[in-house]
């Protein structure tokens, strides 16, 4: 009986993944939770005491605002770094995708392995801060659940293209500098630390933009029942076009790349 | 040239690789049969790797033909991929895995069952005589090891055909002999072996025929007895002279034996009979350093050929 090829090479980075998660979800848990306390319990104080808040946020307390969010950032963060240097790794130094590309698997069979790969990667790094999410009553929601798949669509929509700029490159030199001057501004800019709308005008447009912000508001929205069926619709609709164009994207750089 | 007759497995008419303006490999035609072992030998540069990675049907053909089991890389690059096995010159490991992990999930990528992958990889750590290490992880290891779990790997497939790039290069003598030992076996298996190297001992180990490349083209073909019998002499003698004399002094040996190659270090004289050609040396008064008799190799029929040696 046959396994879809996708399946076969996602068990390769499974296998991968297996030697290293014990200090990889240590990491993904610890820091949101740091976040959680500093942020959400420190400046919440500091913000909660102020009379516009309540109407800026909605009713909600700064740490029901700011939680929810950090699932997305996370989700974000974590697939940023995955697309990076494992990418070129497969490329350069392991050289996964050359020995993948020498076996009867096509690369769009190798990149398609990789997404499912990588969204795998997304939801358990979501599920972790939802795990620490849960540990407090003012997050601890059925919505919770539902949050999960909104954050893990959330790393993908950086994975997928990310991944494709990464087989183009020849070398890492560029990637903390995408880190430094991509993601870190999302995850300050992007909506999880204070509505978009206190960002100046010509910054609020480009926020929105994102695949943050769309991610953020499908987490908040859903932790508190506050999410709208075409909100919902939309905001998923902009992550997925993130998703799948990046994936195309991908496909055609893999195919180029490993054909030369 | 090759005529495509039943038992062959690999066939190129007029094989090019383009890169751009850049010509990798220039219209070779080549002719693989069933059971042999068949060499690319060339330097750095030649276009071996280019025609290794057409044959392994990842680097599509720029022009002319090429068919392997008969079916067209074009086309049917998946049905011909599963078929072969591939030692890539730089080895594919992950080294954060076991050498048995390693092995299953490479197998996987074939879709072979998980408890099949596990059978093959204890058969073939045995073969390769690495059944003590299943274990472990693959960065410890030495390169030679590296290289043998690469070639085992490159087994779990059973594969009909197995393309080696550069096998040995960089391991020492006695790495590179276990490696040659068991490439011969899976050669008296029936596993057709085509390898590149630029190393003329290995060539004359592994290869039944192989056709030595240089820029693109084929420049000579055949066994490397036969190579060696067309292209140099039954022996050569190497004399050594003081450093930097050796141009002043190859005046002193003109004319003995068939021909000679004055070279940075050596001067070589290519002559049936060495020991007569160092005794025609002594008699003109020549006193080299060293003075050495040797049979004729590759190396020779190479720097015939092309006029360069063969020095990584």
């Amino acid at each position: 009986m046959s396994t879809p090829a996708a399946v076969r090479v996602w068990e390769s980075h499974f296998t991968l993944y297996r030697t290293i998660w014990r200090s990889n979800v240590l990491g993904a848990v610890l820091q949101p939770f740091l976040y959680l306390l500093g942020m959400g319990l420190g400046v919440g104080a500091l913000v909660n005491s102020n009379d516009s808040s309540e109407q800026l946020l909605d009713g909600l307390t700064y740490f029901q605002f700011l939680a929810p969010g950090l699932m997305a950032t996370t989700a974000m963060m974590i697939s940023a770094q995955e697309s990076l240097w494992p990418v070129m790794g497969g490329f350069k130094w392991q050289r996964t995708f050359h020995a993948q590309a020498a076996s009867p698997l096509s690369p769009g069979e190798i990149t398609g392995g990789l997404a499912l790969w990588q969204t795998t990667r997304s939801v358990i790094s979501v599920t972790g801060v939802a795990a620490v999410l849960a540990l407090f009553a003012a997050t601890r929601t059925p919505g919770l659940l539902l949050a999960i798949p909104f954050g893990g669509l959330t790393g993908v929509a950086f994975a997928a293209p990310i991944t494709a700029w990464s087989a183009t490159r020849r070398s890492e030199t560029s990637f903390p500098t995408i880190l430094r001057f991509g993601i870190i501004p999302l995850f300050l800019f992007g909506g999880a630390f204070y509505p978009i709308s206190q960002l100046p005008d010509w910054l609020e447009p480009i926020a929105r933009v994102t695949p943050l912000w769309h991610g953020v508001e499908l987490c908040r929205g859903a932790v508190h029942g506050r999410l709208g069926l075409v909100e919902a619709v939309g905001h998923c609709a902009v992550l997925t076009t993130f998703a799948i164009g990046g994936w195309i994207w991908s496909r055609r750089e893999f195919g180029r790349r490993l054909s030369a | 040239m090759p005529s495509g007759s039943s038992d062959a497995l690999i066939t190129a008419n007029g094989l090019v690789k383009r890169f751009g303006d850049f010509v990798a490999v220039d219209g070779i035609d080549v002719e693989v049969r069933r059971g042999e072992s068949f060499g690319f030998l060339g330097p750095n540069g030649a276009g071996k790797s280019s025609t290794m990675r057409m044959i392994g049907c990842v680097s599509p053909v720029t022009d002319g033909h090429l068919s392997i089991f008969g079916l067209d890389p074009a086309r049917d690059g998946k049905q011909i991929r599963a078929r072969m096995g591939v030692v890539p010159q730089l080895d594919q490991l992950d080294e954060q895995l076991t050498v048995q992990d390693n092995m299953v999930i490479y197998g996987r990528y074939f879709d072979i069952p998980r408890d099949e992958c596990r059978r093959r990889t204890a058969e073939l750590l045995e073969f390769v005589q690495l059944s003590d290490r299943a274990e472990s992880r693959i960065e410890p290891l030495s390169g030679g090891m590296k290289r043998r779990v690469t070639i085992a790997r490159s087994l779990i497939n059973e594969p009909e055909l197995l393309l080696l790039d550069e096998p040995t290069t960089g391991l020492d003598p006695q790495a590179r002999h276990v490696l040659w030992d068991r490439l011969y076996r899976l050669k008296q298996q029936g596993v057709t072996l085509v390898l590149t190297t630029h190393y003329m001992d290995e060539a004359e180990q592994l290869c039944d025929r192989l056709v030595v490349m240089d820029g693109g083209r084929i420049v000579a073909q055949g066994s490397p007895r036969e190579l060696i019998t067309t292209h140099s002499t039954r022996e050569v003698l190497e004399l050594r002279y003081p450093a930097g004399t050796n141009d002043e002094r190859s005046g002193d040996v003109l004319g003995i034996g068939d021909r000679s190659e004055v070279l940075p270090d050596r001067v070589l004289i290519y002559a049936d009979n060495g020991e007569a050609a160092l005794a025609e040396v002594h008699a003109r008064g020549s006193y080299p350093e060293s003075a050495l008799v040797r049979r004729s190799s590759l190396e020779d029929v190479f720097l015939r050929l092309t006029g360069r040696t063969l020095v990584d």
